[in-house]
C-alpha cells in the first residue's frame, strides 16, 4: 500500500521588484496524506496555492521546506531515485491544449513515457500505445496512433494526456483541474472516466479544483485552501454540509443554487421533474 | 473538428517505422505554398542552379583578350570586362562564391545561435546569464568597422576566414530570438509534461523544444544568408574580401576600379549588382512567407483553405470514379469521407 504523505509543506518565492525583494508565501504549511483508493481534493480560488501542490508533488518545482515520503521513505530528487519516484507518481496537466506537443504524433505522447518507464520495449511498444487509448476510450486506438494533437478535440486531447500518465502504471495521480479547460458537455465523461480508472488501478488520487460540487462527487476528502493555508479539511459530504470556515461557506454561496430560483422550481414542477429531496424541500419552506 | 480523410485509414498494426503519408505531405505543402513562397524559391533556386551548373559550361573567366569594354554582343552575352574578360564567365564563378560564403556564414552563425540561444535560454540561471552577456556583447560590436579592421589585418584573406569572420558578426541577433523562443517554450505544460514522464534534459531540448523552433530557426537562416552575402559584397567592394575566390562583392570592385561607371559600361557592374538584389529579393519573400507560417493567426485561419481543399478532394473523387478498381488510397479514402 503506497501512501504519499506531506508534510508541514513550505513554498516561499522570491519576487524581484528593482532592487526591492518580497517574498510571496504560495504554500504555508500544507499537510496532506494521498493513499491507495482514495481521492482526495484541493479546493480554492485562482492563487491559492493548489497548483504550486501540484507542481511541487510532481516535483517540477522544489519546496523551500517540508517532507514528503512515499511508502514511508523520504521521496528522491535527482537521478535515479527521481526516475524511481516518477514511475509511482504521475500528473494530468489542466490544458490539455498545451500539454500536448503540436509537433509530435498521439503515438509519440504515449511510447516515450512507456520506454522511459520500461513498460514496453521496441517491439511490442505500438500494441501497449493501442491498449492504453483503447483504456481511455479512444477507439478504434490505431486511428489515432499518427494523429498530431490539433487533431484532436479538447476531450479527445485530456484523455490522451490521461493516458500518457497511466503509462507508466502509477500508483498516485495527480490531477490537476483536468476538466477546467473543456466543454462542458465533456466534463463528466472525462471525470468519470478518472474515476473508473482510480477504481481499477486501486490509484491514490489528487484532484485540484475549483469546483465543490464535483469535488464532493468525486473524492472522499476535502481540503480547502485559501491564500496558501488549507483552512478546512474533513469528510467530503461533512465540508459540503457543515461547512466551518468562513471562506468555505462563501464558496458554497457563489455556486449557483438552481432552488433558488423560483422560475426554475415553477417549471420543474410543471413538467412533473422528480427534484431531489433537498429541493423539495426548499420548495416547501417559505 | 475537422479531420482529414486520410488519417482514418488504417494502419497495419505492429508496423515498426512510419513513413509520412503523402497525403498529408502534400497537403501540408499547398497550406504553406503561397505566391510569394514560390516566386522567393524560383528565384533562389534560379540562383543556385547558374551558380552550381554555370562555371561548367563557361569560359575562363580570368582569360584576358585584346577586345576590352565590348558591349554585350553575340560572342559575349554580357560583354567584357576592361581587360578583355567575360562577364558572363566571371558571373557564373562570382555566383558560386559568393553563395558558397552565404552558405557558410548562415550555417555557422545558425549553429552558434542555436548553441547560445536555445541551451541558454533553456537551462536559465547562471548560464544563461553568462551567455546572454556575451550575446550581449557580440550584438553591440558593430559589425561592418570590426570586419575592416580584421580583414585588414589579416595577410591571406581566404573564403574560410571572411566566412568565420562574417558569422562571429552576425550570430547574435538570432541567438537572442532563439534564446526568447525557447524561454517561452520551456515552460509549455508539454515540456513540463516531458519532464514528468521522465524524460532527460538533452532529450527535452532535441525532441520537444528543437522542432518547435524549426521556423524561427529557419527564418534566422534564410536572414543570415541574406548579410552574409551582402556583408562580403560589402567587404570585397571596398577590397577587403576574399582572396583568390571571385564573388559579386569583388566584381563590382574590379569594374569600379576600372571606372565602368564612368566609361559607360553598365554590362559589367549592372549583372552582379542584379543578382545580389534578385537573391536578397527571393530570400525575403521565403522569409516571409515562413514568417506567415510561423504566425499561429495566419496558421489556424484559413477556412477558406479548408473548403478549398473539401472542394478539391471531391473534385478527385468525382474524377476518379471511373477507374473504380484503382487502389489508389486518394480516392478511396476520399470516397469514404463522402460516405
Amino acid at each position: 500500500m503506497t501512501t504519499l504523505t506531506v508534510s508541514g509543506l513550505h513554498k516561499t518565492y522570491t519576487l524581484r521588484n528593482g532592487l526591492r525583494f518580497t517574498k510571496l508565501r504560495a504554500v504555508q504549511d500544507v499537510d496532506l496524506e494521498l493513499s491507495a483508493g482514495r481521492t482526495v481534493a484541493l479546493v480554492g480560488q485562482s492563487g491559492s496555492g493548489k497548483s504550486t501542490i501540484a507542481k511541487i508533488l510532481a516535483q517540477l518545482e522544489r519546496p523551500t521546506s517540508g517532507a514528503i515520503t512515499l511508502g514511508g521513505a523520504p521521496i528522491g530528487t535527482r537521478g535515479r531515485a527521481l526516475a524511481r519516484y516518477r514511475d509511482h507518481v504521475q500528473m494530468v496537466f489542466q490544458d490539455p491544449f498545451a500539454s500536448l506537443n503540436p509537433f509530435h504524433s498521439i503515438g509519440h505522447h504515449l511510447e516515450r513515457p512507456l520506454l522511459l518507464h520500461g513498460k514496453a520495449t521496441r517491439t511490442d511498444v505500438r500494441t501497449k500505445v493501442c491498449e492504453l487509448l483503447e483504456r481511455v476510450n479512444l477507439t478504434p486506438a490505431e486511428s489515432f496512433i499518427d494523429r498530431r494533437p490539433h487533431e484532436l478535440s479538447g476531450g479527445q486531447r485530456q484523455r490522451v494526456a490521461i493516458a500518457r500518465a497511466l503509462a507508466p502504471e502509477p500508483s498516485v495521480l495527480i490531477a490537476d483541474e483536468p476538466v477546467s479547460m473543456l466543454d462542458v458537455s465533456v466534463r463528466l465523461g472525462v471525470l468519470n472516466l478518472l474515476a473508473r480508472l482510480q477504481r481499477e488501478e486501486n490509484l491514490a488520487m489528487l484532484y485540484i479544483t475549483h469546483d465543490l460540487a464535483t469535488a464532493r462527487h468525486f473524492s472522499d476528502e476535502i481540503l480547502v485552501m485559501y491564500r496558501g493555508e488549507v483552512v478546512e479539511r474533513g469528510a467530503a459530504d461533512e465540508v459540503i454540509l457543515r461547512p466551518r470556515a468562513e471562506f468555505t461557506r462563501q464558496l458554497l454561496v457563489a455556486a449557483p443554487e438552481p432552488s433558488s430560483n423560483p422560475r426554475f422550481l415553477a417549471e420543474a414542477q410543471r413538467r412533473g421533474v422528480p427534484m431531489p429531496d433537498h429541493l423539495a424541500l426548499a420548495e416547501d419552506s417559505p | 473538428m475537422t479531420q482529414s480523410p486520410q488519417t482514418v485509414t488504417p494502419v497495419s498494426p505492429g508496423s515498426e517505422s512510419r513513413p509520412r503519408r503523402p497525403g498529408r505531405l502534400r497537403a501540408a505543402l499547398r497550406r504553406i505554398a503561397t505566391p510569394s513562397l514560390l516566386i522567393g524559391v524560383g528565384l533562389v533556386v534560379l540562383t543556385s542552379l547558374f551558380g552550381i551548373i554555370g562555371p561548367f559550361f563557361v569560359a575562363d573567366p580570368l582569360a584576358i583578350s585584346s577586345g576590352g569594354m565590348q558591349p554585350p554582343s553575340a560572342e559575349h552575352w554580357l560583354g567584357t570586362t576592361q581587360t578583355g574578360q567575360d562577364v558572363v564567365a566571371q558571373l557564373a564563378w562570382a555566383t558560386r562564391g559568393s553563395l558558397t560564403v552565404g552558405l557558410i556564414v548562415a550555417t555557422l552563425a545558425l549553429l552558434l545561435s542555436a548553441f547560445f540561444g536555445v541551451l541558454g535560454g533553456y537551462l536559465g540561471g547562471w548560464v544563461d546569464e553568462l551567455f546572454s552577456l556575451f550575446t550581449n556583447v557580440v550584438l553591440i560590436l558593430p559589425g561592418l568597422p570590426l570586419m575592416i579592421v580584421i580583414g585588414s589585418y589579416v595577410e591571406q584573406r581566404g573564403l574560410l576566414l571572411i566566412s568565420l569572420i562574417l558569422a562571429i558578426t552576425s550570430w547574435a541577433a538570432a541567438a537572442r530570438v532563439l534564446r526568447s523562443q525557447t524561454l517561452s517554450i520551456r515552460n509549455r505544460d508539454y515540456v513540463q509534461a516531458a519532464r514528468v514522464a521522465g524524460e532527460k534534459p538533452h532529450r527535452i531540448i532535441s525532441v520537444e523544444i528543437l522542432p518547435n523552433l524549426l521556423p524561427v530557426m529557419s527564418s534566422g537562416f534564410v536572414f543570415a544568408l541574406i548579410t552574409a552575402i551582402l556583408g562580403e559584397a560589402g567587404l570585397s567592394f571596398i577590397g577587403l574580401g576574399v582572396y583568390g575566390t571571385q564573388t559579386w562583392g569583388s566584381m563590382l570592385f574590379y569594374a569600379q576600379n576600372a571606372q565602368a561607371l564612368t566609361l559607360g559600361g553598365w554590362w559589367w557592374f549592372v549583372p552582379p549588382g542584379a543578382m545580389i538584389a534578385l537573391l536578397g529579393c527571393g530570400l525575403s519573400l521565403i522569409n516571409f512567407s515562413i514568417d506567415g507560417i510561423i504566425n499561429p493567426r495566419l496558421r489556424t485561419a484559413p477556412k477558406a483553405a479548408r473548403n478549398l481543399r473539401k472542394a478539391e478532394q471531391a473534385a478527385d473523387e468525382r474524377s476518379s470514379r471511373p477507374d473504380d478498381g484503382s487502389s489508389d488510397r486518394r480516392s478511396t479514402s476520399s470516397k469514404e469521407a463522402v460516405a
